[in-house]
């Protein structure tokens, strides 16, 4: 059966309610927002969102209500701070009440990375004195058992489905991939599905001219979406520059509670899919985030 | 811009400017959101310029960005850097003790240089993001943060990211293997680490600021370096460098 599909029909399929969805891997850069805004126009609920650093997606899935519990280092919007919407969550349980489990950066990557090795859990240095000890149950103090030194022990995190955007992938999702990696790799391979939202789906011959670069086999990939524009307003190396007018613009809406819901019908409720949010922020505004100044790499050889 | 005057820069250009000053030339730094982004830029274009950036989104750089950032993960801090890698890379070289410094911001510090981002009474915050990890098992920090009488307290109202705890030898009895925090670098002044007890000592105000002034913004009786001086101003190659890193002034505007 094929996996090329729309991404109305991946997120039906492979993110139901009260799924773990991991997202935001690449941290600043790559975000899925074409996914995170299909996955509130289908109304999905009690989601858990996994990632490091969401900018503002997690801020976003928070405010539609899709969220019940986050586990995360960091939910807010880096350019501008607080997340308005995390903030209402966790403070008023507006629109309703989360769960969050507080990692580090290096924590969070760690519980995927136990997941994607198949251990239960792994030894880091990190946290040692912090109160995320005593906050997140799934950090526990440890002792080495080769030298008795104090370590913390992570617990594997699972996802359900672990959602990427990426330049290209081939229609199998064998997937190519550059820039800042964050957790991707490792996300992709921690879960039991992963939905590929790429730029361009491209020939096998073109993925297969550079498999260093196929940072996610297509036999761990359940869906290939293509999706132009997918990690607006976040930036995509070779592609797309990031829109911070666009984060700008949430932070200011999502102040009140009233003026988000207006940001969330203009640009989520109120257009069908990726085509119709693209139109609606227009071409001009397209073209001044073209990633146009070149920078190409020097083609490699694998002779043999 | 380039033609602001040299000798009135933002309290935020004095800030940044001493940050970038700690970092010395041939050092792994591992740099942190926002202001250390536009610090890390002004040490590569002026006095560290063998100086290497670690980004916890796994970008390695050995040159200043292409332009301006906002983020990190920008495409100007992607393009012409070392390497890409990812997470665990950057943070593995962290954890093996190879960063000599880490630069970071913070919501609240307190007395023993402990910093919390997670939350404030009934006000949550966005978390630890990289703190944690950078506080931990960075050679030495730095924070940078605004100084008000709220984000400067006795102790912090949760410890997210490790300073000297309680004081004295705690980092050392907890397992910590990081040296714990070398410098805060606040909008009124500079504390330095006192090496016995882990304490914040004051060791310079910014021009036109008193002892008085920081008393008044800090929640603790503040300890007074008997060498007490007053932090040098940013320079106009400084400020030249800010104001192209900081186009909007979004970082370091007043």
């Amino acid at each position: 059966m094929g996996k090329v599909c729309s991404m109305a029909e991946a997120i039906a399929r492979w993110v139901p309610d009260g799924a773990a969805a991991a997202m935001g891997c690449a941290l600043e850069a790559a975000i899925p927002f074409a996914a995170g805004h299909e996955i509130i126009r289908q109304g999905r609920r009690d989601l858990t969102v996994i990632g490091p650093i969401s900018d503002m997606l997690f801020d976003l899935l928070v405010g539609a209500g899709c969220v019940r519990h986050v586990t995360a280092a960091w939910v807010g919007n880096v350019g501008d701070g607080l997340g308005h919407n995390f903030r209402r969550a966790v403070e008023q349980g507006i629109p309703r009440a989360i769960e969050v489990e507080d990692h580090t950066n290096l924590t969070l990557a760690l519980g995927l990375q136990a997941a994607a090795w198949g251990v239960s859990y792994l030894p880091t240095l990190t946290a040692l004195g912090s109160d995320l000890l005593a906050a997140n149950p799934n950090l526990k103090p440890a002792t080495c058992p080769f030298t008795g030194e104090a370590m913390v022990a992570v617990r594997a995190i699972r996802p359900d489905v672990t959602i990427v955007h990426v330049q290209r992938a081939d229609p199998d999702g064998n997937a190519h991939l550059w820039g800042n990696l964050g957790v991707v790799v490792e996300a992709a391979r921690a879960a039991r599905h992963v939905i590929v939202s790429c730029e361009e789906i491209v020939d096998p011959e073109i993925i297969r001219s550079d498999p260093n670069r196929t940072l996610i086999p297509g036999f761990l990939v359940s869906a290939v979406v293509c999706e132009p524009w997918g990690s607006h307003p976040s930036p995509l190396p070779g592609y797309a520059r990031r829109d911070d007018a666009s984060y700008i613009d949430y932070h200011e809406h999502s102040r009140s509670r009233e003026r988000f819901e207006t940001w969330l019908r203009r640009w989520v409720l109120e257009v069908a899919d990726r085509q119709q949010y693209l139109t609606r922020l227009g071409e001009s505004r397209l073209a001044a985030l073209v990633a146009d100044r070149p920078q190409p790499a020097a083609p490699v050889s694998y002779a043999w | 811009m380039s033609d602001r005057p040299a000798l009135s820069p933002t309290p935020r250009q004095v800030m940044v400017a001493a940050a970038a000053r700690e970092i010395r030339d041939g050092e792994i730094v591992f740099v942190g959101m926002r202001l250390p982004l536009i610090a890390f830029a002004i040490a590569k274009a002026l006095h560290a310029p063998t100086a290497i950036g670690l980004f916890e989104n796994g970008v390695i750089r050995d040159t200043a960005p292409l332009a301006p950032l906002v983020t990190m993960g920008d495409p100007p801090n992607i393009a012409g850097a070392v390497a890409c890698t990812g997470l665990l890379d950057v943070m593995g070289l962290l954890q093996q003790g190879r960063v000599d410094l880490g630069l970071l911001g913070a919501a609240e510090v307190d007395r023993f240089g402990n910093l919390n981002t997670t939350r404030v009474g009934d006000v949550r915050l966005p978390g630890s993001g990289g703190s944690c990890d950078i506080a931990a098992l960075s050679r030495r920090f730095i924070v940078l943060l605004a100084h008000e009488r709220r984000r400067f307290r006795e102790r912090v109202a949760f410890l997210t990211s490790p300073g000297h705890g309680p004081g004295g030898d705690w980092r050392r009895r907890t397992g910590l293997r990081g040296g714990g925090p070398a410098k805060v670098i606040s909008h009124l002044g500079v504390f330095a680490t006192d090496p016995d007890s882990g304490e914040l000592v004051l060791v310079t105000v910014h021009p036109g600021v008193g002892v008085d002034d920081v008393r008044r913004e800090t929640d603790w009786d503040v300890r007074v370096s008997p060498s007490l001086e007053e932090t040098p101003l940013p320079g106009r190659e400084e400020l030249a460098v800010i104001a192209r890193f900081d186009r909007e002034g979004r970082g370091t505007g007043s």
